[in-house]
Parts: structure tokens; C-alpha cells; sequence
């Protein structure tokens, strides 16, 4: 164990990154925006490698929370309080490792108010780490919210034409969740008399009250996810961002839904988990048929894999509420995979979006003609996102239908269907955009990608055909803390059924 | 005992004593020395202020009281008269400007502010119905005067009249329900009322809604808020200022001292018509302020619905949620003065501008400036991790506490609907284009503005001194 405070580190060296930012490239001239450039992947390239210290050392078969800090805060009950364990742990590295990339897709797109441009990611790196570090609730509520203030002035500054309309859309959705999810909160503190989160998941919830903090933790959560029907932010938002904000959120943000589920809402709220879980299973199932017959009928790029992206959510949330030990750690598993091929998709889009500023699927076509390392690359993620066995897209939506099945057979079939669905729409996507006879004037002078973006799609296409073949080490590091979570939440609901049979 | 005079223990009302005998002195000043000295006064008084705080933080611990329990000096009146203090003290530096314009140049203006300040110490530290009214009129007739201080303007002249017709109104209402609480219980002490309201007896609960109508007016509760916007936008900018802090700040405290040592026995009475001003002051505090355009008007609106909120507290009433009303006025204070520091410095080519609009673009013209805006906004929005955020944490786990589970959902989406305007405004600043940059800002707006914002953004880091400060403050009303 280290003595130093390793994961504190890794949260806040990109809010000094943004300190730095501040200092050493003011104005708006062009040396301020280089300056602003580089220190932003310095400092996300520095925080990636703190938090590969963590995985080195990460002890995978231990349930407890590792990395641990304590320090006074607000008070005695609530307290600075951080820590992972093997289901954050891929949620950190996720998040670090995405953004040196996310700095490397923006380094030529954006041009206008380049250094509050990198503020704003540093900042919101900060967030999202603590995010899933943070083992106080109301710690973790801050930086869940604070997130959407640098996230909101992406959109909004830096985004498209209904950029406006976007941004409050997906502030004020998501707050209003989340407000619900706070009175929740408070009211779990006068129960056990602590924020605590390591504590509260040891400490029954009475049933009546586990039902509205389960309803409450939903509301936040399921807007975040997002689910079917409070989704409608998500296309929005996409559209409008630019095209890291757009990684970022398909990446990271939409994760914040799962893992609140699984740190919450099965630990300390089991009983209301089992209860409410035929209605995750049916917002599930209507997420992956409904949204992904919707997505066939998109005509902008980024709509599509928007869309696309609800319906993969509803595999996660299918997955977690099974409640069985494949269901759940498919649902980590999927995430992951998500985050990956979902904000490699968009930067393929942001890609061809740089050369011919349109996001309309009419158009392209063609393009394998003039640009075959995109091809290969879109193709790799076009498969991944279908779930086509060595991609890592497989192996989550796997997993995720097993462990449904193990619980509820209809919910398990209708959700393969979806799977066939999702290889329409990524397929015709792919076939207008790529195949075909390179027709248009427009794009004749198309370029092949610089090295730069094969600098930002590379990694992804490695790590997406890597947990293909080999998921173990996404799975290894989760495991332990999986089984753990599985076997409390069983624990919790036999209990109670064996207690009703045995009246 | 060097501090009994006639047998009343006079240590406890020093810094009062202090404070008015300044006042007085420096009127005399003012009066010989001519209209030039204005300058020499506005700073003698903010010193005055200053040390007046000093004095108060001094002064023994523990509960004291005097004037046969007509004063109490407790932790919750330091606390407050603190806050009160210090918000008079700013509103003086905002005001600098104010009062260099030729026309304008009134010393009695500090002087008023410094009397209106003794008249809120006066009423934070109120023990019983008679010194409440003291107070309470000594803080609004200088109020009064204030308001239409810019004699030449016919909108500040039209809010100071407004201001008093409406203001004597509300005094007549709550002098009204003091006399009957005094008719049904026979005292006019809160211990003494507080002993003899153990059932609310029609006549004492008519006393009571009374009561509280005359207080809310002072904090622009719904439904008797309606002078504020009127008020907010015809008085000078420093006016408003100082209207949003520091009588807001007494009229809280007197509020919660009232209903929570006075009427104990008959909680359930009071709390039911708390909980309704305050759902109304947060709805309507939300929806209306989104159809304003004057940036005066819509804090008037946010202050109401700012009211609504810190009663979400009072409503609980209970420890917490004692503790939750006085970091929520602290914080409150904090925003409202650092967000009138910047609608001072909203100047192009010499003219004040007030309209959103004039707020385009900010970010690009005026960078720091517009940072702070935002933060402040952001933070009155009450999001994460401003020290907004904190405010309404706290009362609305108190609420939570005590099973309020309407108010408390009310509440929090309200402030999801408010946090729209709020937002409105930075999609101004940063969002659009450019509508001229504006003039640079005076020192002394800089130096509050840094305060206010600095407190706002690193208040996370530590939060601890004042959630302790308010936690004992608070326990002194039980």
C-alpha cells in the first residue's frame, strides 16, 4: 500500500491542471491556445499513468475498498472519504484514458477559446473521477452535479447550431433527477446517521423507505443512463456537442447512470431492487427494441449512434437488475466496452465531420475509396457496436443476456432481438457512409486519416479487438467485488422470502 | 458594577451604545463640515461598522440578558448581528460611487444605513414584542429614507414611497397581532408568551398569522412580497444592495427567534402557514423571475424565492433547522452582495446598463468578470459544489428530518425551475456574441466581488468553521 494520497492525486491533478492552464495561457491569441494545448495532455497523459499505478497495484481478490482516505470534512458524519474497489476501478481508467484522446481529437477541430475549452475538460475530468471514487454520498453527489456546469458550457459554447437548446435541455433534465436523488440521500443520513458509503451498504434499509430512495437514486440514475422514456436529452445533446464533449458523454456520462445503480441501488436497497426489477427489465427491453428501431430511421450520423447508444444501455441495466453474477458483471463489462467503441464511434464521426462539416448520412458514401484506414477503423467499431463475436462488444451483450435469461427468459428473448436490430442500423450506417461508388463531388478530394487521428482511433481499435479475444482483464479486476455485491443482494432477498414462507 | 446603570446591565447593549452614539457623532460632523465630507463619513462609518463587530465578537460568551429580558444576547444575535454588520459595511463600499456624483453627495446616507443597522441589532436581539417593534421600525423608517435617496430620480423617489406606504401597512398588521397575542396571554416577553401558548386559542393563533404577516413583508415572503420587485428596481443599485442583505438578515432572524422561542408550545400553528409562505415564495420566486429583463427585477424575484428557501429551514423547526436558516442567510448574503457588486460595475461609456441583455458576451469582453458572474450564478442556482449548494443542503436535510417530504420535493424542484433563469444568464455571458465590453471596475467592487466569489467557489474545501458556527448559534434558541 502506498502512503501517499494516490487517488486524491488522480482526481485533482486536472483541476491544478486547469489552474495551470489558467496561469500560463491567458488571452486569445494563438501562442495561449498552443500552451493551453499542451499542458491539457500533459496533464491528462500524467493523470492516465497515476491511475495505471492504481490498477499495478490493485489487489484483485480482495472485496474491500482499497486506496483508501479519510479526512475531517463537514462534519463528524460526513467526511472526505475516497476508495475503489474492483467496480470503479475500470470506470477511473476509463475515464483517464480516454481523455489524453479526447485532447488529441480536439487539438485541430477546436479553434475558438481554446484555453477555457481545455479548463472545462480538466475540470470535468476531476469530476468524473471522483465521481466513482468517492465513497461519501454527499461527496459523491458533488461531484455527480458539479459535473454538469463544465459539461453545459461545452454544449453550449463550443457546440452546433441548437447548441442553446441542448445545453438547458441536458442541465435541467438531469438536475431535476438528481435533486430527487439528494432528499434521498439526506433522508438515508438520518436513518444510519452517516453519509457513509461502505457503511450504508452494510446497513439495512427499512423496506418502506428502501422503496422511495430506490425511487429517488432511479429518478437520477435513469435520467443519466439514460432510459427509455427520459432519454430524449441524450440525442440533443449529442447532436450539438463538439465531438469530444459528444466521446465524453457517451463514454463517461452515461456510465455514472450504471455505476450509481450498482453502487446503490442493489447494495442498500435490495429488496425495492427485486421488487422494481420487472420494470427496469421492461424499460429495458423497450429501450433496446423501440430506440434502435428509431435509430434506423436517423439521418444524421451522430443521431444514430446516439440512439444506438440508448438501446446498448438497456443491456446494462437489463444485466444489473438480473441480480446474477454474469448479468452484473456483463453489465460492467458492456459499460466498458461501451465507453470505448461508442467514443471511438464518435470520433470517427467527428472525423468526417472536420473535412465536410455536414453530419448527414446522404451526404457521404463511398469514402472506402479514398480514405481505407477509416474504413477499417469505422468497421471495427461498426462491428463492435453490432456485437459481432472478437469484438469487445460481444462479449458485454453476452454475458448480459445470460444472466438475464438465468432470471427472466422473456425479457432475455425479446432483448436478443434487439441485437439484430442493432447490426441493421450499424450496418446500413456503414454501407451509405462508407460503401458504394464514390459519387459526390464534394468528397472527391477527400484525405485518409492524418496521424493524429490514427494517434486517437489506434488505442481504441487495439483495446476494442483485445477484449474481444481476451475480456479476462476487464473481468479479473471486477470479479471479486461482483460476487460480493451478487451474493449480498441474494442474501438479501431469500431472506426475506424465507421469512414470508415461514409465517 | 461598572456596567449597571439605574440597575440594567448595560455590557450586553454596548455595541448598540457604540454604534448609535457614532452615528449621532458623525452626524454632528456631517453637519458643521458641510456637504464635502461625505467621502470622510463614508469611511468613518464603515470603520464604525467594523469595530461594532469587533466589540460583538468580544463581548462574553453564553446567553445574557437585560433590560428585564426585554434584550437577549446570545450566540444566534452575535451570529446574525455579525452578518447584519457585515453586510451594512459592504453596501457602504458598494455605495463609494454612488455618492461621488454632485447632486448626490449626502452624508446622512451612511448615517442612515448606520442607524438602520442599529435598528437590526435591535431586532436580532429582541427578547420581547415591544423591542421587536423598536427595531423593526427604527431599520425600516431609515430604510424608508434611503430608498429615495436619489432625489432627483422619480423611480427611486416612487420605490421610497412605495417602500413606506406599504412598510407602515405591514407594521400596522403586525402591531395588530402583537396586541392580541398580548390580549390572550397577558405578556408581551417571548419566555412569558412562550409559557402561556401552550394551545393555540383562536384568538392567539389570529395574534399570530398577524404576526408573521408583518414578517414576512420584511423578508418579502409570498403573498406579501409584492413591493420588492417595484422597490429593487426604482431604488439606486447600492440600495438594493443593501435591501437584498442585511434587513433580510434581521427580518430572518427575528423570524426564526419568534417563532421558535415565542410560540414553541404551538408549533404545529405556525409551521403549517411556514410551510405554505414558503412553497409559494420558492414557486412563485422560480416562475416569475423568468419572464424579467431588468437584471434589479429578477433578483428581486430570486430573493424572494431565495426567502422560500432559508423558511424551508424555520419550517422544520428544530435545531437543524435553525442551524440550516442561518447558513443559508450567510451564503445568501455572500451571492447577493457579490452579484451586486458586479451589476454595479455593468457600465458602458458612463451610463449604468441594467437589462440582461446588456450581459451578451461577457465572457469574451470581459473575462474575470463574467467568471465570477457565473460562479456566483451558479452558486444561486445552488449546484455543486458552490457554496449554494450547502445553503439549501441545509435546510432541506432539516426538513427531511422533520418528515416535511412535500415541502422538501416542492422545494427542490422549484429550485430545478429557478436554476433556468439563472442559467439564462450565463448562456448570455458565454453564449453569445458580444454586445461591447464593459467599463473596468472600481477598485472597491473588485475587492468585494473577490471576496464574495472566492468564498463562493473554495467554500467546499472547508466548510466545517461556519457549519460549526451556525450549529452553536442555533442551540441557543433551545
Amino acid at each position: 500500500m502506498t502512503t501517499w494520497p494516490i487517488l486524491s492525486i488522480t482526481t485533482f491533478l486536472p483541476l491544478f491542471g486547469a489552474a495551470l492552464v489558467y496561469l500560463l495561457a491567458r488571452g486569445s491569441d494563438e501562442a495561449a491556445a498552443r500552451n493551453a494545448r499542451w499542458i491539457a495532455l500533459w496533464v491528462t497523459l500524467v493523470t492516465f499513468g497515476i491511475s495505471v499505478i492504481l490498477v499495478l497495484q490493485f489487489d484483485p481478490s480482495s472485496t474491500e475498498f482499497q486506496f483508501v482516505e479519510q479526512y475531517p470534512w463537514i462534519a463528524q458524519t460526513v467526511v472526505y472519504h475516497m476508495g475503489v474497489d474492483g467496480i470503479s476501478l475500470p470506470f477511473v481508467i476509463l475515464t483517464t484514458a480516454l481523455m489524453p484522446i479526447c485532447i488529441i481529437a480536439s487539438w485541430k477541430a477546436i479553434t475558438l477559446r481554446v484555453p477555457e475549452y481545455m479548463m472545462a475538460f480538466l475540470v470535468l475530468e476531476t469530476l468524473m473521477v471522483g465521481t466513482f471514487t468517492a465513497l461519501d454520498l454527499v461527496l459523491f453527489y458533488l461531484f455527480f452535479e458539479g459535473g454538469l456546469i463544465p459539461m453545459f458550457l461545452i454544449i453550449g459554447v463550443w457546440g452546433g447550431p441548437r447548441r442553446v437548446y441542448a445545453s438547458f435541455k441536458f442541465f435541467l433534465y438531469t438536475l431535476l433527477g438528481s435533486v430527487l436523488m439528494l432528499l434521498a440521500i439526506m433522508a438515508l443520513y438520518w436513518n444510519a446517521g452517516t453519509t457513509d458509503i461502505p457503511t450504508l451498504m452494510r446497513t439495512a434499509v427499512p423496506r418502506g423507505m428502501q422503496t422511495w430512495a430506490w425511487l429517488a437514486f432511479f429518478a437520477s440514475f435513469a435520467v443519466k443512463m439514460p432510459m427509455w422514456p427520459v432519454h430524449t436529452w441524450l440525442p440533443d445533446a449529442h447532436v450539438e456537442a463538439p465531438t469530444a464533449g459528444s466521446v465524453i458523454l457517451a463514454a463517461i456520462l452515461l456510465k455514472m447512470g450504471g455505476y450509481g445503480f450498482l453502487r446503490f441501488s442493489l447494495p442498500m436497497f435490495p429488496l425495492a431492487s427485486h421488487d422494481f426489477a420487472p420494470l427496469i427489465f421492461t424499460l429495458s427491453v423497450i429501450a433496446v427494441v423501440y430506440t434502435s428501431l428509431v435509430a434506423l430511421m436517423q439521418e444524421d450520423v451522430k443521431k444514430l449512434i446516439a440512439y444506438s447508444s440508448v438501446a446498448h444501455m438497456g443491456f446494462v441495466t437489463m444485466g444489473i437488475f438480473a441480480g446474477t453474477v454474469q448479468g452484473v458483471a456483463g453489465g460492467v463489462f458492456q459499460m466498458i466496452s461501451h465507453g470505448i467503441v461508442s467514443g471511438a464511434l464518435f470520433l470517427c464521426v467527428g472525423v468526417i465531420y472536420d473535412r465536410m462539416h455536414t453530419r448527414d448520412i446522404d451526404a457521404y458514401g463511398g469514402l472506402v475509396n479514398r480514405m481505407p484506414l477509416y474504413a477499417f477503423a469505422f468497421m471495427v467499431f461498426t462491428m463492435a457496436n453490432v456485437g459481432l463475436p472478437g469484438t469487445s462488444g460481444f462479449v458485454g451483450e453476452f454475458l448480459t443476456l445470460i444472466g438475464t435469461f438465468k432470471v427472466n427468459i422473456p425479457t432475455a428473448t425479446l432483448a436478443t432481438l434487439g441485437v439484430i436490430l442493432s447490426a441493421a442500423y450499424a450496418l446500413w450506417l456503414y454501407g451509405r457512409v462508407v460503401f458504394g461508388v464514390l459519387a459526390k463531388a464534394s468528397l472527391a478530394g477527400i484525405k485518409d486519416l492524418t496521424a493524429r487521428e490514427v494517434l486517437t482511433l489506434g488505442p481504441l481499435v487495439a483495446l476494442t479487438l483485445l477484449f474481444g479475444f481476451y475480456p479476462k482483464p476487464v473481468l479479473d479486476i471486477s470479479a471479486a467485488s461482483v460476487q460480493q455485491l451478487v451474493d449480498n443482494y441474494s442474501h438479501a432477498v431469500t431472506a426475506v422470502k424465507t421469512a414470508a414462507l415461514a409465517q | 458594577m461598572m456596567s449597571q446603570v439605574a440597575g440594567y446591565l448595560l455590557l450586553p447593549v454596548l455595541p448598540e451604545i457604540f454604534l448609535s452614539g457614532m452615528a449621532m457623532l458623525l452626524l454632528l460632523i456631517g453637519a458643521y463640515l458641510g456637504a464635502n465630507v461625505t467621502r470622510l463619513i463614508l469611511g468613518l462609518s464603515i470603520f464604525t461598522l467594523v469595530c461594532t463587530a469587533a466589540i460583538i465578537l468580544l463581548l462574553p460568551a453564553g446567553r445574557v440578558e437585560t433590560f428585564g429580558g426585554s434584550f437577549v444576547l446570545d450566540d444566534f444575535a452575535k451570529f446574525l448581528k455579525v452578518l447584519a454588520l457585515a453586510g451594512s459595511a459592504v453596501t457602504l463600499l458598494l455605495s463609494i460611487e454612488f455618492l461621488e456624483v454632485e447632486s448626490r453627495r449626502i452624508f446622512e446616507y451612511a448615517i442612515l444605513v448606520m442607524l438602520s443597522s442599529v435598528g437590526m441589532m435591535v431586532l436580532i436581539s429582541a427578547g420581547d414584542l415591544i423591542l421587536l417593534y423598536l427595531g423593526l421600525e427604527l431599520m425600516s423608517l431609515a430604510l424608508y429614507v434611503v430608498a429615495a435617496s436619489d432625489r432627483d430620480n422619480g423611480k427611486s423617489t416612487e420605490a421610497g414611497l412605495k417602500y413606506f406606504v406599504l412598510g407602515a401597512l405591514s407594521s400596522g398588521m403586525l402591531l395588530y397581532g402583537a396586541s392580541l397575542i398580548y390580549g390572550f396571554t397577558g405578556t408581551v416577553g417571548f419566555a412569558g408568551i412562550a409559557a402561556a401558548a401552550t394551545q393555540g386559542s383562536i384568538g392567539l393563533v389570529f395574534g399570530l398569522v398577524f404576526l408573521l404577516a408583518g414578517l414576512c413583508f420584511k423578508v418579502s415572503a409570498v403573498p406579501f412580497h409584492m413591493w420588492t420587485p417595484d422597490v429593487y428596481e426604482g431604488a439606486p443599485t447600492p440600495i438594493t444592495a443593501f435591501f437584498a442583505s442585511a434587513p433580510k438578515v434581521a427580518a430572518m432572524a427575528v423570524f426564526t427567534r419568534v417563532a421558535l422561542t415565542a410560540f414553541p408550545g404551538i408549533t404545529p400553528q405556525w409551521q403549517q402557514v411556514v410551510v405554505f409562505v414558503s412553497i409559494a415564495s420558492m414557486v412563485l420566486g422560480s416562475f416569475a423571475a423568468i419572464g424579467q429583463s431588468n437584471i434589479k427585477r429578477l433578483m428581486a424575484y430570486s430573493s424572494i424565492g431565495h426567502m422560500g428557501f432559508a423558511l424551508v429551514g424555520l419550517a422544520a423547526g428544530t435545531v437543524e433547522g435553525a442551524q440550516g436558516v442561518l447558513t443559508y442567510v450567510t451564503i445568501y448574503v455572500t451571492m447577493t452582495l457579490g452579484t451586486f457588486a458586479i451589476i454595479l460595475a455593468m457600465k458602458r461609456n458612463g451610463v449604468a446598463v441594467e437589462q440582461l441583455s446588456d450581459f451578451a458576451g461577457l465572457s469574451q469582453t470581459n473575462p474575470t468578470l463574467a467568471f465570477f458572474m457565473a460562479a456566483l450564478l451558479f452558486s444561486l442556482a445552488g449546484i455543486p459544489p458552490l457554496a449554494g449548494f450547502f445553503a439549501k443542503y441545509y435546510v432541506f436535510i432539516a426538513a427531511i428530518k422533520a418528515g416535511l417530504f412535500t415541502l422538501a420535493v416542492i422545494g427542490v424542484v422549484a429550485s430545478v425551475v429557478g436554476a433556468y433563469y439563472y442559467l439564462y444568464i450565463i448562456k448570455l455571458m458565454y453564449f453569445d456574441e458580444p454586445a461591447g465590453a464593459v467599463e473596468p471596475m472600481r477598485v472597491e467592487l473588485r475587492a468585494v466581488l473577490a471576496a464574495t466569489g472566492v468564498f463562493n467557489i473554495l467554500y467546499v474545501f472547508h466548510p466545517a468553521p461556519l457549519v460549526s458556527a451556525a450549529m452553536t448559534a442555533a442551540k441557543s434558541l433551545f
